[in-house]
């Protein structure tokens, strides 16, 4: 085991120059190597588009692009698949590497920061040459967390919203016939179902860790999330948190199981053994519920727009969220939507504006290829191609009437939710705020901290985190 | 004689300079940037325009203090350090002990075998641990329930997460200590244990009088390098648990890590690096100082 | 009473090692064995330990669909280069510090000493932001680079020609050869054992290097394998079966490698161990 110590004698050292043969190879090798990929001989190749997707859109857009690449030969594009846990870092790191790629998805919240960071081109220029019915052939309220200061930065690649998922036939066991309408109906119809045969039931499965359904319940309560020109959190006004409790009240009554959806082991085997009868979740889940959910209840489920808080007759005047700043005027199509005046007489109450974007690098040399891609991607029957493909929902409404859209009964209940959809508020802060309201409400829900308490807390980070941002607006040095 | 050593010192000079001038650019050199940083509010705003960038002194440290996040994040690495560091040289001493043990036949083959965790890649075990944690269809639920105990859920309880976490990382590590120990006990003289055996000491006499004492420098060397190394926990919660749930495995450098990297928070990430130091540094003074003062 | 003991003593040995063996194997072994089954079986109770029937499907799809190929090329690229260019440097430092009188030699060791205290991660932020200036960010040499000095190394180094007559040295002095040379053929020989060594865990300590690849790497053509198998497990958490597959091949080189060379590796612990 230990060293023997190589007993030479003087004269050896002189002929022991080529000792290590093979450690000289292995070097030249490597620096071979190195040297060859270092290399990238460019001539006379196409130009290629590196293009960023996450999670399965980055695997399944593949599926797309031999046609683009047939109809443009001279435009190569290379995919890039990044998890959606990592995405968000990752992005940034690529920024501030000078590593970012000529076309990239990024969550439509996530915009503003990058609008921040002065890392994506504005299209207004190049949207010029569309129609105006293209343009407004987007969701409205989607389109319009892709704009910021009167500039249009990235275009809504699908959408997304939650809504429920629920069980036609335990809620027809329960006695009711169709979704609820507003909060009372849908805590009615909870705890009825609750009370139904079997020990280990609950009512609906809600995540303890995401900020999206507090955010929904107290949008639709018409809380103004941050108060102030977006400077300070307005988590402790009694709008917010009559909604906070009444998401709390739902574990606290035993109506929702206290667990993280990870720890939900089979979800799918879950739902199907009316463990719970409700769940709160978006498009992706169409296509798995579809995929996983055992024979024996196909057909026993269906999808709803959220309901309100009160019946829609009576909540005309709610204010409208995410206000931009002053300088920026409130496009009309933002914020508090136009309710009311749908024909749908399904109420929906409003949910999330969310899904994912497509944006151009503010410092690719390959913008006008970049763009050829994204016009690509934007056109309706891409559109519908890819909701064939991965489920996601069309942002392009003509793409709606595409039969695979048409003649699955899933989406409709999407359709009517996505008229009533609010954005987050427009800031580079909202993911880190987001994050703050997961955390806390985790935190409530596991009962490790009062709501109260919570809320408190959850007021005075954000006020922290909204720091930088006072002092940049008294700069005037515009965030 | 002058010009000889003169003439030393150039060439120990030209020797060095290389792995000095690497080291003073990128390790020295960002780690004196990095105390400069965290004066600063460098943040993804600074990132974009660095007019928007400000000297904010002792904010960030002050923030840090103030940030129920980061005491959360520091309780759970203390937990780490003290129960899965204790824990992991006990283990490696047991080990050795037994391994070292006369009687004890292919001593060998066990100590490799005790030792390949060490060599794996702490991304790909924890990897498999987490399968190996799942509550339902995991290998070790499986196994305690053969002895009658309840499914517990590993990774997504809240109180069972950190020592899932240490259980994880004493199985990955313990044969690394182990060997030193081993080294450390072929050290010892075997006329000291045939004397006592003389004397009429039994196996635990011998191991408390003679064993341990003897061991001393090296336990103190195992449980710095321990403690350590378990104070920058990352890849274990990073890939098992990313922090959660609810923050009981976000450990001090996973905290930097998604201050620093996720969020650009360069100037807070860079104080909570620094408060590591400090703790890090404490905690080896401690730990030099207790063992100068016992009587050897 | 005495005899009773002699005889159970061994006994109790033997059957700590066994629990010792079995606890720290299974996972290498059921990683191993889930690797090898059809997908889905490895999620199955109660757990299965053997495959019932062997396949190498997920192998295939690492390989074909996944791109395995390329990042295994990366680890090993990246690794080698590495200890390579780190063993030249480090020997040359550790040479100086053993065997050169200066001023001012054991301060600065010991001061080098002082700083193994520090976190690595205190120096990442600001790293990061200076190999963005050289513009090395996203390049192999982003990962190279950092790696190729190592105070360890240089410590290794030093105890192990401290151990060395320096009467060798000066007799080839004498001969006229020059410092380089001497470095070169004699001292370089004569430190094969420590070499090999600390050539191993520089391997395999990049090969295992998980947060700065992470950071620095951000095109997934230049991703190590730990790295590509975190961001597998994003998209393939459900596929245990292929997970493993990838796991296997992640740490299979190294425990090769371990496996072929441990009289070295372990020899530096106990040097790194009983000097320090």
């Amino acid at each position: 085991m230990d060293f023997k110590v190589f007993t030479q004698n003087r004269a050896d050292y002189r002929y022991t120059m080529h000792m290590f043969p093979m450690l000289r190879l292995f070097l030249s090798s490597i620096l071979l190597i190195l040297w060859l990929t270092g290399c990238d001989s460019a001539i006379d190749r196409p130009v290629v588009v590196e293009f960023w997707a996450m999670g399965q859109e980055g695997e399944q857009v593949k599926a797309l692009l031999p046609e683009f690449e047939r109809r443009y030969p001279d435009i190569r594009v290379q995919v890039q698949q990044i998890p959606w846990s990592a995405a968000h870092e990752k992005l940034l790191t690529a920024y501030a590497g000078d590593a970012m790629p000529d076309l990239f998805q990024l969550g439509n919240t996530w915009i503003p920061e990058f609008v921040a960071l002065r890392a994506i081109e504005p299209l207004d220029e190049r949207l010029k040459t569309w129609p105006s019915a293209a343009v407004s052939d987007y969701f409205t309220g989607i389109l319009a967390t892709n704009q910021l200061g009167n500039q249009t930065w990235a275009l809504p690649w699908y959408v997304d919203t939650r809504l429920f998922f629920y069980r036609t036939d335990l809620l027809a066991a329960a006695g009711f016939s169709g979704p609820p309408a507003t909060w009372d109906g849908w805590l009615q119809i909870m705890s009825r179902i609750k009370t139904l045969d079997g020990a280990q039931r609950y009512a609906i499965l809600l995540p303890v860790n995401e900020w999206q359904l507090p955010v929904i319940l107290a949008l639709q309560r018409g809380a103004v999330l941050l108060r102030d020109r977006n400077q300070y959190g307005n988590f402790q006004h009694p709008h917010f948190r009559e909604a906070f409790l009444f998401y709390l009240s739902l574990f606290k009554e035993g109506l929702a199981p206290p667990v993280s959806n990870s720890q939900m082991i089979n979800l799918y085997q879950e739902f199907a053994n009316g463990t719970f009868a409700v769940y709160v979740s978006g498009p992706w889940n169409i296509g798995e519920f579809e995929r996983r959910l055992p024979a024996a209840v196909k057909g026993k489920w269906m999808t709803a727009a959220l309901p309100g808080r009160v019946v829609p007759s009576t909540r005309s005047s709610l204010p409208s969220q995410g206000r931009r700043d002053s300088a920026n005027p409130v496009p009309p199509s933002l914020g508090g939507g136009d309710w009311g005046t749908g024909d749908d007489d399904l109420a929906a109450g409003v949910s999330l504006a969310g899904g994912a974007s497509l944006a151009i690098s503010r410092t690719s040399p390959r913008q006008d290829a970049a763009w050829k891609l994204l016009e690509y991607l934007a056109q309706p029957e891409q559109q519908a191609q890819f909701y064939r493909l991965t489920g996601d929902l069309p942002a392009r409404q003509a793409a709606w009437n595409d039969s695979a859209l048409t003649s699955n009964r899933y989406t409709e209940a999407f359709r009517q939710q996505l008229q009533h959809v609010q954005a987050t508020p427009p800031i580079p802060e909202w993911e880190r705020i987001a994050n703050r309201i997961a955390y806390y409400t985790e935190l409530a829900v596991r009962q490790e901290m009062q709501a109260d308490e919570a809320l408190v807390a959850l007021d005075r980070d954000v006020d922290r985190i909204l720091e930088k941002r006072r002092w940049l607006l008294e700069q005037g040095l515009a965030p | 004689m002058t010009c000889r050593l003169h003439s030393q010192t150039l060439s120990a000079w030209a020797f060095l300079v290389p792995a000095l001038l690497l080291m003073a650019v990128f390790f020295f050199l960002p780690i004196l940037a990095a105390f400069l940083l965290s004066f600063t509010d460098f943040d993804i705003y600074a990132l974009g325009d660095l007019d928007r960038l400000r000297f904010v002194g002792l904010s960030n440290y002050l923030q840090l203090l103030q940030s129920p996040l980061f005491w959360t994040a520091l309780g759970n690495t203390f937990y780490f350090v003290i129960v899965g560091g204790p824990l992991s040289v006990v283990i490696s001493l047991g080990a050795a002990l037994l391994v070292n043990a006369p009687l004890t036949r292919f001593p060998g083959f066990f100590r490799t075998a005790f030792f390949l965790p060490v060599v794996t890649t702490l991304v790909a075990v924890a990897v498999v641990w987490r399968y190996l944690y799942h509550p339902r269809y995991g290998l070790l639920n499986y196994g305690l329930s053969l002895i009658g105990v309840d499914p517990i859920d590993w990774l997504g309880d809240p109180d069972w997460a950190m020592p899932a976490i240490i259980l994880m990382a004493v199985w990955k590590n313990f044969g690394f200590n182990m060997i030193i120990f081993i080294a450390g006990l072929q050290n010892i003289p075997m006329q000291l244990y045939e004397a006592a055996r003389i004397d009429g000491a039994g196996a635990w006499r011998q191991f408390r009088y003679i064993t341990l004492p003897l061991l001393g420098p090296t336990f103190l060397f195992v449980a710095l390098m321990t403690m350590i190394g378990y104070f920058q926990v990352f890849a274990e919660p990073y890939v098992m648990t990313q922090g959660g749930p609810a923050n009981r495995t976000l450990s001090i450098v996973l905290l930097m890590y998604e201050e620093g990297f996720r969020w650009w928070n360069m100037g807070y990430a860079s104080a909570a690096a620094f408060v590591l130091f400090v703790l890090i540094l404490a905690g080896t003074m401690l730990q030099l100082k207790l063992r100068r003062r016992e009587p050897s | 009473m005495n005899r009773l003991i002699r005889c159970l003593l061994p006994l109790l040995g033997y059957g700590l090692l066994a629990l010792g063996l079995l606890l720290t194997l299974t996972p290498l072994l059921w990683m191993l064995m889930a690797s090898l089954m059809p997908a889905g079986e490895a999620s199955s109770y109660p757990p299965r330990l053997w495959p019932g029937t062997i396949t190498f499907e997920h192998y295939a799809v690492l390989f074909t669909r996944l791109d395995l190929a390329r990042y295994l090329f990366n680890s090993t690229l990246l690794a080698g280069t590495v200890t390579v260019i780190s063993l030249f440097i480090n020997s040359m430092a550790g040479y100086a510090f053993a065997k050169f009188h200066f001023r001012g030699r054991d301060r600065l060791f010991q001061s080098l000493l002082a700083a193994l205290v520090i976190p690595a991660q205190v120096a990442m932020l600001p790293l990061f932001l200076l190999l963005k200036q050289f513009g090395l960010i996203n390049t192999y040499w982003g990962v190279i680079i950092p790696g190729m000095a190592s105070i360890f190394g240089i410590f290794l180094i030093r105890q192990y020609l401290l151990a060395i007559p320096g009467s060798l040295l000066d007799a080839a002095r004498m001969d006229g050869a020059s410092e380089f040379r001497i470095y070169w053929s004699l001292v370089l020989p004569l430190c094969r054992p420590i070499l090999v060594t600390l050539g191993i865990f520089t391997f395999m300590g990049t090969w295992n290097d998980f947060m700065w690849p992470l950071i620095v790497l951000t095109d997934s053509s230049l991703y190590t394998l730990p790295v590509a198998l975190a961001n597998l497990l994003g998209e393939h958490v459900q596929d245990t079966e292929l997970m493993m597959a990838g796991s296997v091949l992640t740490v299979l080189p190294v425990m090769l490698l371990f496996v072929v060379l441990q009289r070295y590796y372990i020899a530096g612990i106990m040097l790194g161990g009983m000097k320090g």
